[in-house]
């Protein structure tokens, strides 16, 4: 048993199984996040519950340790593979015979996913605490900190492009995941494709829709 | 019709190579690839020069032999077909040819356009065999197949284990061969008794060997002669995961 995480297929397994619990992270923070539209109330009061609620620090465990065995596998695995080819090819494979761009690039993607995860965080989570009174109760106002962010172009650019890399890592991801859980079957092949890519766009839409909607139709008054 | 090859040379017992040029010319667009470098190597010989060494066989694309690297792509640009099964006409008349031996830390060059490939036979050794006692072949219809599963037994079974999925992926994994050879003896009745066993010993091996790890970009499927499904190792993926139980 021991042995057996030793070997890439286990680690593989890893890979996937963490990848899968994050990409179903980002589909529920992205569906918490569309709570901006229902005004600062609601969205306060749910990333508070988010924050304070019972089962949030077991959360924010799991989460960093999914998210950090993710990372430290594959990149374990990535110089592994780096050295597996000691002389590098004069020509790439080219046609049907190529290795598709954004398979090549998963680490790299990953790597822009983590600036991003830390600069978010930095950002929102250990960014300025406004406060505002609901009913008597003092709780943190994210949604003007949000706001406020989000009327910088460079923030708003920044939050696309990095948002597109997540689009297109979960796209080859969640694929990845199947074939490395031994799920994938010419059976559910097509469907398996078809879900990978309407899974990642949807996600995508949701998150580009916040700093967008706040960039073109929001003040900092939150109006 | 005229080329210009770029060919890997390298010596016998040298770490390093580099490309030489060579042109080609009054070549037959009908003339096959190895019967092309045929023809360049008694032209070499003639100069009294060293013949560049290229691994082949059978030349009807079922022994695995034949190991190059087209212009970046195992077996040249076409799918389902070994170097040996390709001709001049799938070239341009002038066209600059780059010809490279499969690279990958576990495949050595051992002169100019040869590896060595003894990882494989090493693989093979360590778990792709059925133990049966030898003696009389036993009535074929004592062990019943399913149809469809002795279908797709057989595809598996169609690796021929020439290296081009090593070659062609960007981590050099073997994954697709031991996939193979793993997927078509868990899939029959003769290979199931030992198939936890089996993937255990033969991952193992395959690591040990120095290939790299699978990043499911299914490069090996399409370059591969024989056309082997990715399912393949999807299958192994299961097997090596019920080999815990």
């Amino acid at each position: 048993m021991r042995k057996w995480f030793f070997l890439s297929i286990g680690q593989k397994y890893l890979i996937g199984l963490t990848g899968l619990g994050l990409a179903l992270f980002v589909l529920l923070h992205m569906l918490g996040n569309l709570l901006i539209f229902a005004g600062d109330k609601a969205y306060n009061l749910y990333m508070h519950q988010m924050v304070h609620g019972k089962a949030a620090f077991f959360i924010q465990v799991g989460l960093l340790a999914a998210f950090l065995l993710h990372i430290i596998l594959a990149l374990f695995l990535s110089v592994k593979n780096y050295f597996s080819r000691s002389e590098k090819y004069a020509r790439q494979a080219s046609g049907w015979k190529a290795t598709a761009w954004y398979q090549k690039s998963l680490i790299f993607q990953g790597a822009i996913i983590l600036v991003f995860v830390v600069l978010h965080l930095i950002t929102f989570k250990f960014g300025t605490y406004y406060e505002v009174v609901y009913e008597g109760k003092t709780i943190r106002n994210l949604f003007q900190l949000v706001v406020e962010e989000f009327q910088k172009p460079v923030t708003v650019l920044w939050y696309l492009i990095a948002l597109l890399v997540l689009c297109v890592h979960l796209f080859h991801g969640l694929i990845s995941s199947f074939q490395s859980l031994g799920l994938s079957h010419p059976r559910f092949d097509f469907w398996i494709k078809k879900l990978s890519f309407g899974y990642a766009v949807f996600v995508t839409m949701g998150y580009v829709s916040l700093p967008l909607y706040v960039f073109f139709f929001m003040t900092e008054k939150g109006g | 019709m005229l080329l210009k090859l770029k060919i890997w040379r390298q010596k016998r017992g040298q770490k390093k190579g580099s490309f030489e040029n060579y042109e080609m010319d009054h070549l037959s667009p009908d003339m096959s690839f190895l019967e092309m470098l045929d023809q360049l190597n008694e032209d070499l010989v003639g100069q009294k020069k060293v013949p560049v060494a290229f691994d082949h066989d059978c030349r009807e694309g079922i022994c695995g032999s034949c190991s190059l690297v087209i212009n970046g792509n195992p077996h040249g640009p076409h799918a389902g077909s070994a170097v040996c099964q390709l001709h001049l006409r799938s070239f341009k008349d002038k066209e600059e040819i780059w010809i490279e031996p499969f690279r990958a830390k576990a495949f050595p060059v051992l002169q100019d356009l040869i590896v060595d490939r003894s990882a494989f036979d090493r693989i093979i050794q360590s778990g792709a065999y059925v133990s049966v006692n030898t003696g009389q072949a036993p009535e074929a219809h004592s062990i019943l197949v399913e149809k469809a599963k002795a279908e797709e037994a057989f595809s598996h079974a169609a690796c021929i284990g020439c290296g081009a999925c090593v070659a062609v992926c960007k981590n050099a994994s073997a994954s697709l061969f031991v996939a193979a050879k793993v997927s078509h003896l868990a899939l029959l009745p003769q290979g199931k008794v030992e198939k936890k066993a089996r993937v255990l010993k033969m991952v193992k091996q395959m690591e040990k060997e120095g290939f790299g790890a699978c990043t499911n970009t299914g490069a090996c499927s399409r370059a591969c002669p024989k056309e082997i499904s990715l399912h393949s190792i999807a299958r192994m993926n299961r097997e090596y995961f019920k080999s815990i139980f």
